[in-house]
């Protein structure tokens, strides 16, 4: 019997709590994320919703964003919504030209892709891994993956209306990441994937 | 066909807020403002003609912002863009809906166009923030349909106190509806003037069912620090950045004020060096009637 992984959150800003929240309903010790100590601490990391401008400042301003690539490279399981699928991707397009990411996914995200506040939206998708029924997706400002290298593979897409077809969930080894927000709706399921990863790594 | 993308409804509304916290969201009046509190890490930027101390320092009519300034602005920054409509202007609100902002602040900073009634937020798309001084008014506001709640505060003063009241009065009431027993909640709802089932939620939550950020009077890292350990999910900050010494240096320090809240060493540290505050006026000073917490009900 081994001791549940301790997942932590970046918590620089964004909506840290859902996924702490999300974590602990499906078993994960968690943590909270702000310093260089507390990243050396955890087994995994989630990259909660947020704005990726902001966040990926803060990273940079805390000198957080080398260490939070070294974990990375160093095999830590990482999770992204939203803002925290553009910190994992490796290329960002729509966004401010001097912003930084985390990477390693090997995808490009177009930021705001479904253009603003207004047009955020909710839907059900099917995600592969999760079992048949479908989740229900809520997209905030959302980001879309534009194109996925051949290493990643595609875990599910918009299913109807003007942006069907368009990758929204994606996953590269021990990388996973949604341009929906799982930790807004209470279906835990994406977390137990990722839990579920994060215990596979160990 | 139950499967199609559903806009405006009410969980992307909240869901909006909900990124926006533990962030600062900061008045801008131009573009290169908005540039300035981008480029030091602010969650959001409200596009506005104005800000509060120099609607208070010259009086008159105060009304939504010109639509080519707010959407100068949209185009210049890639954070979300928030405008003010007057109390009870809903054609103003339509126009900023129109124009794509991504959050309307019915905002008792502008002269109120309606003494009686609120806006009907349900009617619209695009989300609001509306100001509370207590718990009754933010749930009220949240009746009508608001997706985020904020402290009014005094705007424009730089006077951090009536942030203070309305915070320690929203959330203290919020405490004393979690010890109430089931009988004393429906007094409480008639108390408060406020639906039982929104108070009951709240009762048995522990918390508003939105995110909660505190403005009004906020001017120095210290302030945000303070706001943020009293409970508040984010900062707005109005005339306190671009009214003072020098808005890049302070900019940056009150979003780090704000993430490092309960680090009184990085707070001390950001708080090195800023020049001078904004010019304050002290609340008990203003006029009653010249008091901008009064608008709204």
């Amino acid at each position: 019997m081994t001791s549940p992984p301790l997942i932590g959150v970046l918590a620089l800003q964004g909506d840290v709590r859902e996924h702490e929240s999300a974590l602990s309903a499906v078993g994960a010790e968690v943590k909270r994320v702000r310093s260089l100590v507390d990243l050396a601490s955890v087994d995994a990391l989630v990259i909660p919703g947020g704005e990726s401008t902001t966040m990926s400042k803060l990273a940079l301003s805390d000198g957080l964003m080398e260490p939070l690539r070294e974990a990375r490279r160093s095999g830590m399981p990482m999770y992204g919504s939203c803002a925290g699928m553009i910190m994992l991707a490796d290329r960002v397009t729509d966004a401010r030209p001097d912003q930084e990411t985390i990477g390693g996914l090997d995808i490009t995200v177009r930021r705001n892709a479904f253009g603003r506040q207004v047009d955020s939206f909710e839907t059900d998708i099917g995600i592969v891994g999760v079992g048949n029924d479908p989740v229900h997706a809520v997209f905030i400002r959302a980001p879309w993956v534009e194109s996925a290298g051949p290493e990643v593979e595609v875990l599910g897409t918009i299913e109807n209306g003007d942006d069907a077809g368009t990758i929204v969930a994606v996953r590269q080894g021990l990388l996973l990441a949604t341009s929906f927000h799982p930790e807004l709706t209470g279906d835990h399921r994406i977390h137990t994937m990722f839990a579920e990863i994060v215990r596979r790594s160990r | 066909m139950s499967n199609m993308p559903a806009v405006g409804t009410e969980r992307v509304k909240r869901g909006m807020a909900e990124m926006l916290k533990g962030g600062v969201i900061m008045d801008v009046v131009n573009v290169e403002q908005a540039k300035i509190a981008e480029d030091a890490g602010a969650v959001a930027v409200m596009a506005l003609e104005r800000v509060p101390a120099d609607i208070r320092a010259e009086g008159g009519v105060s009304r939504m912002s010109d639509p080519d300034m707010i959407d100068a602005i949209t185009a210049a920054v890639s954070i979300p863009v928030m405008a003010k409509a007057r109390i009870g202007h809903f054609a103003e609100a339509q126009v900023l809906q129109s124009l794509g902002v991504d959050y309307v602040d019915e905002s008792e900073v502008l002269s109120p166009a309606d003494y009686a009634n609120h806006i009907d937020k349900w009617q619209f798309t695009v989300p609001f923030v509306c100001g509370a001084t207590n718990l009754g008014e933010a749930l009220r506001r949240l009746t009508e349909g608001a997706a985020m709640i904020r402290s009014k505060g005094e705007a424009g003063t730089g006077d951090v106190s009536n942030a203070v009241t309305h915070m320690r009065k929203i959330l203290g009431q919020i405490r004393a509806l979690t010890s109430m027993s089931k009988d004393e909640l429906y007094v409480a709802a008639k108390e408060l003037q406020a639906p039982y089932d929104l108070v009951k939620e709240v009762a048995d939550s522990g918390r508003l069912p939105v995110v909660l950020f505190t403005a009004g009077g906020i001017a120095t890292p210290a302030d945000a620090a303070l706001m943020m350990q009293l409970g508040a999910d984010g900062v707005f900050v109005g005339s306190g950045i671009f009214k003072s010494g020098d808005p890049v240096k302070r900019a940056e320090a009150v979003v780090q004020a704000t993430l490092h809240f309960d680090n009184p060493d990085i707070v001390a540290k950001v708080s090195r060096g800023l020049g001078e505050a904004m010019v304050g006026i002290n609340v008990a000073d203003i006029p009653v009637h010249h008091r901008l917490e009064d608008r709204g009900w």
